[in-house]
C-alpha cells in the first residue's frame, strides 16, 4: 500500500464482475476492481474503451440514458450495493459528486451555482450558505478572483475558472467521493496544472476517481491507475508500477505510446 | 505562368448571362410576392384608414373602437337631407322629431356604432385559449421530452401531435361543438334533458351536457387548435437547454422535477413564450373554430362578472368581419364598419407578430451557452 499499512475499512468503491450494455451492445465486460479511500485513481485507455461509462455507473447518472443498463455484477459503495431498489439515489449522488468533461456551470450567478446543491437539500440559512460558498471557493483557489463579483454570471469566468467553479459546486454538498470525467481535456496547460494541484490538495479529504486521456496527468497525480481496453479492465495497479514496469504487454504498448 | 492571356475573356460571356438570368428569375418571383402582399395590404389600408383615422385630433375614431355594435339607420329628413346613425341615436332623433319626419328609411345590421364588443371578445378568447393551451402544452412537452421513455411509441405520439397541427380549423370547430358545447361536464342541480349522463354527487350532479356556446367553449376549442404548435415549440425549447445542465443538477442530488423546475424550465421559458405569441396570432385570427362554439353576431360588451362572462357568448373580430361581409348587403354606408374592422384586426395581428418576433430575437441573443 502506498499510504503505509493496509487498512481494514471497506474500499470506497468495489466493482464486482460488472457487465454493462448500451442497448444490445455490451460495453463493459466483467469489470472487477476496488478503489481505496482518500486516493486518486486514474482510469486510462483509448476512446470508447468504457472508462467513462464505468465512472458514470458509480453515481448512476447513466440511468437517464435510454437503453443503458447493468446486465450483471454489482457496484458497492462503502459496502452498499447501489443497484438495490430501496437506494436513495439523490443521497447517493450527493455523496458521490461528479465533475464533467465540459465545464457546465448553470447560467446563474457564481454564488447561486455553489449554493444550488445546498438549496436542493433544503439549506435556507443565509449564513450557512455564505460560509459554505466562501469555503468552497477558497478550496478551489477561486475566492480571491471572484469575491467581488459573486453575483455576476458564472459565464463571465474563463474556462479553467469555470471548471474549478464546477469542482467547488461539487464539494459544496460534502461528498465522500468525487468522480471526474476528463476534467482537463478542454483546458489549457496552465489551467490544467491548477486543477491538478487542486486534486492533490483535495485527496486528503476525498476519494477521487479521474478519467483522463492525458497519460502524463495520470502519472503525475494518481496513486492507482486502471487501464481499460475495449471494455475490459486490462491492468490495475500502483501508478508508478504501471508506468515503469507494467505486467501486461498491452499496457506497456499504451503507456509507451505505441497505440491509442 | 504560361499564357496569362487566358485570364482575359474573349467573345460572348455565356456564364455571366446565365447567372444574370437566374438572378433575374428568382428576384422577379420574390418581388412579385412582395408586390402582391403590398397590394392586399395597401387595399385594406386604403379603405380602412379613412374609416379609422381622422384628419383632426385625436386622429383616431375613438368611438369606433369603444362603442358597441348597433344597427345602422339611414334615412331622409323632411328637408331631404340624408342621415345615417346607429340605432340608439336614431331612436333619440325619432323621439325628438317624430316618426313622421323619417323618409326612405333603410337599416343595415351590425354596421353602426363601434366594434368594442368584437375587440374585447377576441382579446378574451385569445388570452383564455393561450392560458389553457400553455398549461396543457407545456405539461405535455415536459412529459414528452423529460419523462417519457424515448422510443418508437413516443415518436409515434409526436408524429400524431404534429399531424394534429395540420387538421383544418373547421374540423376543430365541429370537434369543439361536439365536445365542449354538447358534452363537456358541468356541475348542476338540474341536469338538462339532453344530458349524456349525469353522475349524482349527493349535493349536486355532474352532468355531461356541455358548456353551450360560450367564451370558455370557444377558448377551449382554440386551445386544442394551437396545442400541437405549442407542444412542438415547447419541446424544441426544452431540448435546446444543454444536457450538461440536467446532468450537473442530477449529479448534485436533485430530483428530476427539481432539475426541470430550476435548471431546465427557466432557460426554456423565454423560447416557449415567444413561440406561443405566434400561435396567439393564429388563435386570434381563426373564424371556423369559434363559429359554432363561442361567437355571436350581436351582443353587448362582455360581463364584468367572470362566471357570467365565461359562460356567455361573445362577439369576435374574425366572425364580425365574416358577418359584415357575407350576411348583410354591402353599400356605401356599411363600408366604414367593414373596412374599419378588417383594418383594426390586421393591426392587432400585426402587433402580436411583431412583438413576438422582436421578443424572440432579444431572447435568442441573450440566452447563449
Amino acid at each position: 500500500m502506498v499510504n503505509g499499512s493496509p487498512t481494514l475499512a471497506p474500499p470506497a468503491i468495489a466493482v464486482d464482475g460488472l457487465r454493462f450494455n448500451y442497448g444490445e451492445k455490451q460495453v463493459l465486460h466483467d469489470i472487477s476492481l476496488e478503489i481505496p479511500s482518500r486516493e486518486i485513481t486514474a482510469f486510462i485507455g483509448p476512446s470508447g474503451c468504457g472508462k467513462s461509462t464505468l465512472l458514470r455507473c458509480f453515481n448512476r447518472i447513466n440511468d437517464r440514458i435510454p437503453g443503458a443498463k447493468v446486465t450483471g455484477g454489482e457496484i458497492r459503495i462503502a459496502g452498499i450495493d447501489i443497484a438495490r431498489p430501496d437506494l436513495d439515489i439523490q443521497m447517493l449522488r450527493r455523496r458521490v459528486g461528479m465533475v464533467f468533461q465540459k465545464w457546465n456551470p448553470f447560467p446563474k450567478s457564481i454564488y447561486d451555482n455553489i449554493a444550488y446543491g445546498l438549496r436542493i437539500h433544503g439549506e435556507k440559512s443565509r449564513k450557512v450558505l455564505d460560509e459554505r460558498v466562501e469555503y468552497c471557493l477558497r478550496r478551489v483557489a477561486l475566492w480571491d478572483d471572484v469575491k467581488d463579483r459573486l453575483r455576476a454570471s458564472a459565464f463571465g469566468l474563463s474556462g479553467g475558472q469555470q471548471q474549478r467553479l464546477c469542482i467547488a459546486r461539487t464539494i459544496a454538498t460534502k461528498p465522500d467521493i468525487i468522480l471526474m470525467d476528463e476534467p482537463c481535456s478542454a483546458l489549457d496547460p496552465l489551467s490544467t496544472l491548477k486543477v491538478e494541484e487542486l486534486l492533490l490538495e483535495l485527496k486528503r479529504e476525498y476519494t477521487i476517481v479521474i478519467v483522463t486521456h492525458n497519460l502524463a496527468q495520470a502519472s503525475r497525480c494518481s496513486d492507482k491507475t486502471a487501464f481499460f481496453y475495449l471494455g475490459k479492465l486490462i491492468e490495475h495497479s500502483e501508478t508508478q508500477k504501471m508506468f515503469s514496469n507494467p505486467s501486461v504487454k498491452q499496457t506497456e504498448e499504451y503507456v509507451s505510446g505505441a497505440f491509442g | 505562368m504560361d499564357n496569362p492571356e487566358q485570364l482575359i475573356r474573349k467573345g460572348v460571356h455565356h456564364a455571366g448571362l446565365k447567372e444574370g438570368a437566374v438572378k433575374g428569375f428568382l428576384g422577379g418571383l420574390t418581388w412579385g410576392i412582395v408586390f402582391i402582399a403590398l397590394l392586399i395590404f395597401g387595399r385594406i389600408c386604403w379603405d380602412g384608414v379613412p374609416a379609422l383615422i381622422k384628419p383632426e385630433a385625436p386622429f383616431v375614431d375613438i368611438g369606433f373602437l369603444t362603442k358597441e355594435t348597433e344597427t345602422l339607420h339611414v334615412f331622409d329628413d323632411a328637408s331631404g337631407a340624408r342621415h345615417s346613425m346607429p340605432a340608439s341615436e336614431y331612436h333619440a332623433w325619432k323621439d325628438a322629431h317624430g316618426a313622421d319626419a323619417v323618409f326612405n328609411e333603410q337599416t343595415y345590421a351590425y354596421s353602426g356604432g363601434g366594434i368594442a364588443g368584437p375587440i374585447l371578445g377576441t382579446a378574451l378568447l385569445t388570452l383564455l385559449s393561450i392560458v389553457i393551451a400553455l398549461f396543457f402544452g407545456v405539461a405535455a412537452a415536459i412529459y414528452l421530452s423529460e419523462y417519457a421513455k424515448q422510443g418508437r411509441f413516443i415518436n409515434l405520439v409526436r408524429l400524431a401531435i404534429l399531424n394534429l397541427a395540420g387538421v383544418p380549423s373547421i374540423v376543430f370547430g365541429l370537434f369543439g361543438f361536439a365536445v365542449f358545447v354538447l358534452a363537456a361536464p358541468i356541475f348542476t342541480d338540474n341536469p338538462a334533458e339532453r344530458t349524456l349522463f349525469a353522475i349524482p354527487l349527493g349535493f349536486t350532479y355532474l352532468s355531461f351536457e356541455g358548456w353551450k356556446p360560450s367564451l370558455i367553449a370557444g377558448a377551449a376549442t382554440l386551445a386544442c387548435m394551437v396545442l400541437p404548435v405549442i407542444i412542438t415549440a415547447s419541446e424544441e425549447s426544452l431540448r435546446a437547454v444543454p444536457q450538461g445542465f440536467r446532468e450537473a443538477s442530477l449529479a448534485l442530488g436533485a430530483t428530476r422535477w427539481h432539475t426541470i423546475r430550476k435548471c431546465v424550465l427557466p432557460f426554456a421559458l423565454p423560447g416557449i413564450l415567444t413561440s406561443s405569441v405566434l400561435s396567439l396570432a393564429r388563435a386570434a385570427g381563426e373564424t371556423a373554430p369559434i363559429m359554432f362554439t363561442a361567437a355571436v353576431a350581436a351582443k353587448g360588451l362582455p360581463s364584468l362578472n367572470p362566471y357570467t362572462a365565461m359562460t356567455s357568448q361573445v362577439q369576435a373580430l374574425p366572425y364580425h368581419i365574416y358577418t359584415l361581409a357575407a350576411r348583410i348587403p354591402t353599400s356605401e354606408y356599411t363600408q366604414r364598419a367593414q373596412y374599419g374592422s378588417v383594418f383594426v384586426f390586421l393591426m392587432m395581428i400585426f402587433l402580436f407578430s411583431t412583438v413576438s418576433i422582436i421578443l424572440r430575437q432579444r431572447v435568442r441573443s441573450k440566452l447563449k451557452w
